[in-house]
C-alpha cells in the first residue's frame, strides 16, 4: 500500500518538477501556472498531495499493528530502527514539500522550523545559519529545502525501502502465530495468486486516491508574506500533535528533549529484553486487550484534562517568570515519574508481562498524540485559544 | 613446515584486525573530507547572503504624533513604536521571541497576541503569557528635534523590561 502511494508521489512529482521554479519570486506563480493553465496540472497536484497525506496514516497504522503484534522482536530489530527512519523521512518529505509553493504556510512553516533549530544548545544558532542559508529566511532557504525535497529524501527513501523490504523477506515474511511444525500448510504459488491480489488491491488504492484528488483541491494560500502570520498559523494536521506541544511547554523542551526523549525510546524499544509481544497474536493475549482499551481510554481523557487545565493556568496566571523550571523541567520530571510508577504498578501490582506494559506505552504514546491532534485540529480557533469548530 | 603453519594461525588473526583498522580508519578520514567538502560548500553561503551591516535609520515621526499608551506600527522599518506611559517611546521587533512568528497589536485586548502559539506581550513587549522565553526585542531609539528616529540594523535582546530601556524626550 505503501510503497503504491510512494510510487504515485515520485510519477507526479516527476510531471511536477517540469513547471516549478524554485526561486522566491517564481515558485508562487509557478505552482499558479500549474494549477490554472497546465493541463490535469491541479489534479497531478492533488493526487501528489493526497498521496503524501494517505501515507502518512499509512505509516502509523503500520507502526500500530507491528507494535500490537509483536513483530520486532528477536531478528526484526534492525527492520523496526530502519522503519522509524524511514517515517522519519517520510514526515520531513512532506514538511519539505509544503514549503515549495511559498505560500503563507511555507513561508511560516520554514520560519517556525527553523527557529526551532535555535533553541538547540551550542550548535543550535549555526544550524539555524546553515538551514536557512544566511541569517533570514529568504532563496537560499527555499534552495535548500528544494533540494532536500526532490534528491536527498526520496533518494534516502528509495534505498531505506528497498531495505526494509528485503529485512522482511529475511525475517520470514509477516509474523505469524508460531503453528505446530507437523502439520503441513497448504502453499500457493506466489504468481499469479499474490501478486493478483496485490495488483488489485492497489489498482483499488489508485483509484480511491484519484478520486479524492478530483473532489478535493490540495490547499494553496495566499503568496508569502513576511509582515503578517495568518491568524491562527496552524501546520498540516500531522503536526499539529507536535505543535501542540508548543502551546505548553517551554520551547528547549518541547521542541528539542521531548521528541528526542521519544525518539530513543521508540529506538530502544526493541533492544529492551521481553519487550516484544508473542508474535502474530494481537494485543498478546485476552488479558492484553483489555489493558490496551483501558489505556487507550485513560490516556485520551487524562491527556484532555491536562490540556484543559493548562490551559486555564495559561490564561488565568500573572506573567510568569521562571518557565524553564515550571514548563520545562517540572512537567519533565513529573511524567519520567508517572511513566515510572506506571511501569511499577502495571507489572509488579498487576502481573502484566514486560511485552504487554511496553505496548501499553506506545499506545499511550500514540493515543496522547492523536488527542493533541483532534485538539489541535478541530478545537484551535484565532490565536490558537480553545474553541468550537 | 608444521611450526610455519602455527605461526600463521596465530599471526593472521592480529594482522587481519590491524588492516581491518586502517580500513576503518581509512574510511573515516573519507568521510570527514566529503563532511567537511560539503559543510564548507554549505557556509559559504552563509556568508554571502548576510545582509550589509550598515546603519539604518527609519524615521518613524515626530513626537507630538504619539499618544501615550498607544502602539504604531512603522511598516517601512518592521517593527513597532511603543509610546509608554511617560510619554518615554520604545522601539519593539515585530518578531516573536518564541518561534520567529509575526506578532500584531490588538488594540482591544491592549497586548501583542502571537497567532502561531498564543505568547502574548504587554506594551513594553514584555511576556504576559508563555510559551515565549523572554520579552520582545528592542531596536535604539533616537529623538532628534523632536523627531523620533530608529536604527533597525541593531537588535537588543533583554531579560525583562526596564525603564532605562526607554527614550525618554
Amino acid at each position: 500500500m505503501a510503497a503504491v502511494l510512494v510510487g504515485l508521489l515520485f510519477l507526479t512529482g516527476i510531471l511536477q518538477l517540469f513547471v516549478y521554479q524554485s526561486s522566491v519570486h517564481q515558485a508562487y506563480a509557478s505552482v499558479l501556472t500549474l494549477t490554472r493553465e497546465v493541463p490535469f496540472g491541479l489534479w497531478v497536484r492533488n493526487i501528489h498531495h493526497w498521496s503524501a497525506n494517505l501515507l502518512v496514516v499509512a505509516a502509523v497504522l503500520h507502526l500500530l499493528r507491528v507494535a500490537l503484534t509483536g513483530a520486532f522482536g528477536q531478528g526484526r530489530r534492525l527492520n523496526w530502527v530502519v522503519g522509524l527512519f524511514l517515517l522519519f523521512l517520510l514526515l520531513s518529505a512532506n514538511f519539505t514539500g509544503y514549503l515549495l509553493p511559498w505560500d503563507q504556510l511555507a513561508y511560516w512553516a520554514v520560519t517556525i522550523c527553523t527557529s526551532m533549530l535555535g533553541y538547540i544548545p551550542i550548535c543550535g544558532p549555526w544550524l539555524l545559519e546553515l538551514f536557512r542559508g544566511g541569517s533570514e529566511v529568504g532563496g537560499p532557504t527555499l534552495a535548500n529545502f528544494f533540494v532536500l525535497h526532490v534528491a536527498f529524501i526520496p533518494g534516502s527513501l528509495f534505498v531505506l525501502m528497498l531495505w526494509h523490504f528485503w529485512l522482511v523477506r529475511r525475517a520470514g515474511g509477516l509474523v505469524q502465530v508460531k503453528k505446530d511444525e507437523q502439520v503441513p500448510v497448504d502453499r500457493v504459488p506466489t504468481v499469479p495468486d499474490l501478486v493478483v491480489r496485490e495488483a488489485a488491491f492497489g489498482l483499488l488504492l489508485i483509484a480511491f486516491v484519484l478520486i479524492l484528488a478530483i473532489v478535493w483541491d490540495a490547499p494553496l494560500l495566499e503568496q508569502a508574506n513576511p509582515g503578517m502570520s495568518p491568524n491562527p498559523a496552524k501546520a498540516p494536521w500531522y503536526f499539529l500533535g507536535f505543535q501542540e506541544l508548543l502551546l505548553h511547554l517551554h520551547p528547549v523542551f518541547a521542541t528539542l528533549v521531548w521528541p528526542l526523549m521519544g525518539a530513543l525510546a521508540f529506538l530502544c524499544v526493541p533492544f529492551w529484553a521481553d519487550s516484544s509481544l508473542p508474535t502474530g497474536v494481537w494485543f498478546g493475549s485476552a488479558r492484553g486487550r483489555t489493558l490496551a482499551v483501558w489505556t487507550s481510554a485513560v490516556g485520551a481523557g487524562a491527556t484532555l484534562a491536562l490540556v484543559l487545565t493548562d490551559n486555564l493556568l495559561l490564561q488565568s496566571a500573572a506573567p510568569v517568570s521562571n518557565t524553564l523550571m515550571t514548563r520545562g523541567l517540572l512537567p519533565t520530571g513529573l511524567l519520567i515519574a508517572l511513566l515510572a510508577g506506571l511501569y511499577f504498578l502495571l507489572v509488579r501490582k498487576l502481573k502484566y508481562t514486560r511485552a504487554e506494559t511496553v505496548m501499553a506505552g506506545i499506545i499511550l504514546t500514540l493515543v496522547v498524540l492523536t488527542v493533541c491532534t483532534i485538539i489541535g485540529v478541530w478545537f484551535r480557533g484565532p490565536e490558537m485559544h480553545l474553541s468550537w469548530p | 613446515m608444521v611450526e610455519n603453519q602455527n605461526k600463521e594461525t596465530t599471526e593472521n588473526p592480529d594482522r587481519r584486525r590491524f588492516l581491518n583498522q586502517v580500513w576503518a580508519f581509512f574510511g573515516l578520514v573519507a568521510a570527514a573530507e566529503f563532511g567537511w567538502l560539503g559543510l564548507s560548500f554549505m557556509n559559504s553561503r552563509k556568508e554571502r547572503n548576510r545582509p550589509a551591516k550598515t546603519e539604518s535609520i527609519v524615521t518613524a515621526g515626530s513626537v507630538e504624533r504619539f499618544t501615550p499608551g498607544t502602539v504604531t506600527a512603522v511598516p517601512v522599518g518592521q517593527f513597532y513604536l511603543a509610546c509608554l506611559g511617560d510619554g518615554s517611546f520604545l522601539a519593539l521587533s515585530r518578531t516573536c521571541t518564541h518561534l520567529g512568528c509575526s506578532v500584531p497589536w490588538d488594540e482591544e485586548k491592549n497586548k501583542f497576541v502571537c497567532p502561531c502559539h498564543g505568547s502574548t506581550f504587554s506594551l513594553t513587549g514584555e511576556v504576559l503569557t508563555a510559551p515565549a522565553p523572554r520579552p520582545l526585542d528592542t531596536y535604539p531609539v533616537r529623538i532628534e528635534n523632536g523627531i523620533v528616529k530608529v536604527d533597525t540594523s541593531v537588535t537588543q535582546k533583554r531579560e525583562r523590561f526596564e525603564p532605562a530601556q526607554a527614550t525618554r524626550i
